[in-house]
């Protein structure tokens, strides 16, 4: 039997192994952060992990997100696995994954990069490193040293 | 590979072969560099220069490059922050631009311009300088004069002393010189070193750079002195600026350890970095670096354009 810290849910998805303290980052994320999610949203913060110490987890009832559309969960939580629930079971699991390259998600933190000046362009980063994530900007060049606070 | 309608926006977009072969045009490119020959290689070309920071040598030697190659430039004046503050993009402009001129050459203050450029306009953009960015034509005749100089590259010992932390041209510069063998040293006050990014990427490069704080420990073993611009704003009070200055000015005294073909190279211009005294013997290579400019420019006009000789 497993225990769970908050009830067990019919129909929805499972965000787990997110990196300690990025829950709410993740729901911003994914734009479930606003007034208009018609679904519950709980949030458990540092629980243990199995894998290894400390994790947060998400639970959306009734919601079932697609795995391609949460991949940017990778950026601030590479270690993060989507589970489908259906009938309160695991249906699907997928590990998050990052793309070579992540346009518009996240802004330069080199305040004098042109992508920070008006241009008609959105902020483009290639991806040098997956686990953890490195981006390196397109335009400055510059690698974007904290991801989580850039996030678009 | 055909370099026709490339973009030169980063010396990192380059192998060792597309800049070998540069460089061995720009040797070509020296007789018609010095008008000792003639061309009208580049005969009906229009160059558009767009510098929206001063820089008079940079932009003067690109005239004189697309001049002695029979084309022409237009100058857009500098705009300064004219435009910019105008409210037009640079996207716009560029689109603009590239109506009337069949390649750009921009000078930013912004870092990534010239890769944002680049992608606005069929026509190859040249960056000559992009805020604390790249600055790849700077490096390409930095490259030059060393392999002019030295025969080859390979092995070679470069210092390179002076503010190695903020201009990003000694970086891309480390990163190249690394690609081509050269053995390399670091000479600057903690506060000025060469950032760990930089290092990391030329030892991933298989360099293993050294780090010092004193030119007197290599000067006896070195091929290449590379000086840059130490800049008053970096200090706190003139007082400490003074004293860095100081110690790291190359006087005559401390070039009788020196080998007796080591060059002097500097980007220019220097304000006091290297005593005028030194202009005067065999090292100092700083001028002929300086013209250098002109040959490896035409031949990147040359090859962006698809000229021929
Ligand atoms: N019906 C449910 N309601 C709420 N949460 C659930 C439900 N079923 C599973 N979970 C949660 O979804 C996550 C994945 O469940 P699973 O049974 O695959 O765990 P696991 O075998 O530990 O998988 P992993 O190796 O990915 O950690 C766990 O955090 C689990 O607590
Ligand atoms: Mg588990
Ligand atoms: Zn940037």
């Amino acid at each position: 039997m497993k225990e769970f810290k908050v009830t067990p849910i019919r129909n929805g998805t499972v965000i787990d192994h997110i990196d300690c303290g990025m829950a709410l980052k993740v729901l911003r994320i994914i734009g479930m952060d606003g007034g208009n999610v018609q679904s519950p949203v709980s949030i458990l913060m540092h629980v243990p992990s199995k894998k290894s110490g400390w994790k947060d987890v998400l639970k959306v009832e009734d919601r079932e997100l697609d795995p391609r559309q949460v991949d940017k969960i990778a950026l601030i939580a590479p270690r993060a696995t989507i589970n489908i629930i259906r009938d309160f079971n695991v249906a699907e699991k997928h590990n998050v994954k990052l793309p070579d390259v992540v346009i518009g998600k996240t802004r330069c933190a080199n305040p004098n990069c042109i992508t920070n000046q008006k241009e008609p362009v959105e902020p483009e980063f290639i991806v040098e490193g997956k686990n953890p994530p490195i981006l390196r900007c397109v335009y400055c060049d510059r690698i974007l040293e904290n991801i989580a606070d850039n996030l678009i | 590979m055909s370099f026709k309608g490339t973009d030169i926006v980063s010396i990192r977009d380059f192998s060792r072969e597309q800049i070998d072969e540069i460089l061995d045009l720009a040797d070509k490119m020296i007789p018609y560099a010095r008008g000792d020959k003639i061309t009208k290689a580049l005969d009906g070309k229009i160059l558009s220069c767009l510098f929206f920071e001063p820089s008079t040598r940079t932009r003067m030697s690109f005239e004189t490059a697309i001049n002695r190659l029979g084309g022409r430039s237009l100058d857009m004046g500098t705009p300064s922050m004219t435009s910019i503050v105008k409210g037009e993009t640079l996207a716009d402009t560029i689109r603009m631009l590239e109506a009337y001129s069949d390649v750009i050459v921009l000078r930013h203050p912004h870092e990534g311009a010239a890769r944002l450029a680049a992608r606005f306009s069929q026509k190859p953009v040249i960056n000559a300088g992009d805020g604390a960015g790249q600055h790849p034509t700077q490096t390409l005749l930095d490259l030059f004069t060393m392999r002019k100089q030295k025969g080859n590259m390979d092995g070679i010992k470069v210092a390179m002393v002076g503010d190695l932390k903020y201009g990003r041209t000694v970086h891309s510069l480390a990163e190249a010189l690394t690609m081509f063998g050269a053995e390399l040293t670091f000479i600057a006050p903690p506060s000025l070193q060469m950032p760990k990014e930089t290092i990391k990427q030329v030892e991933k490069l298989g360099g293993k750079p050294k780090v010092k704080s004193k030119l007197e420990e290599v000067m006896s073993d070195l091929d290449v002195l590379y000086v840059t611009r130490i800049q008053k704003e970096r200090f706190p009070d003139l007082a400490e600026y003074q004293k860095v200055a100081g110690m790291y000015r190359v006087e005559l005294d401390a070039l009788r350890e020196a080998k007796s073909n080591m060059i002097i190279m500097h980007p220019l211009p220097r304000v006091d970095e290297i005593s005028p005294e030194v202009d005067a013997t065999p090292h100092a290579k700083y001028f002929d670096q300086a013209f250098n400019g002109v040959p490896v420019r035409m031949a990147l006009l040359m090859l962006v354009l698809g000229g021929e000789l």
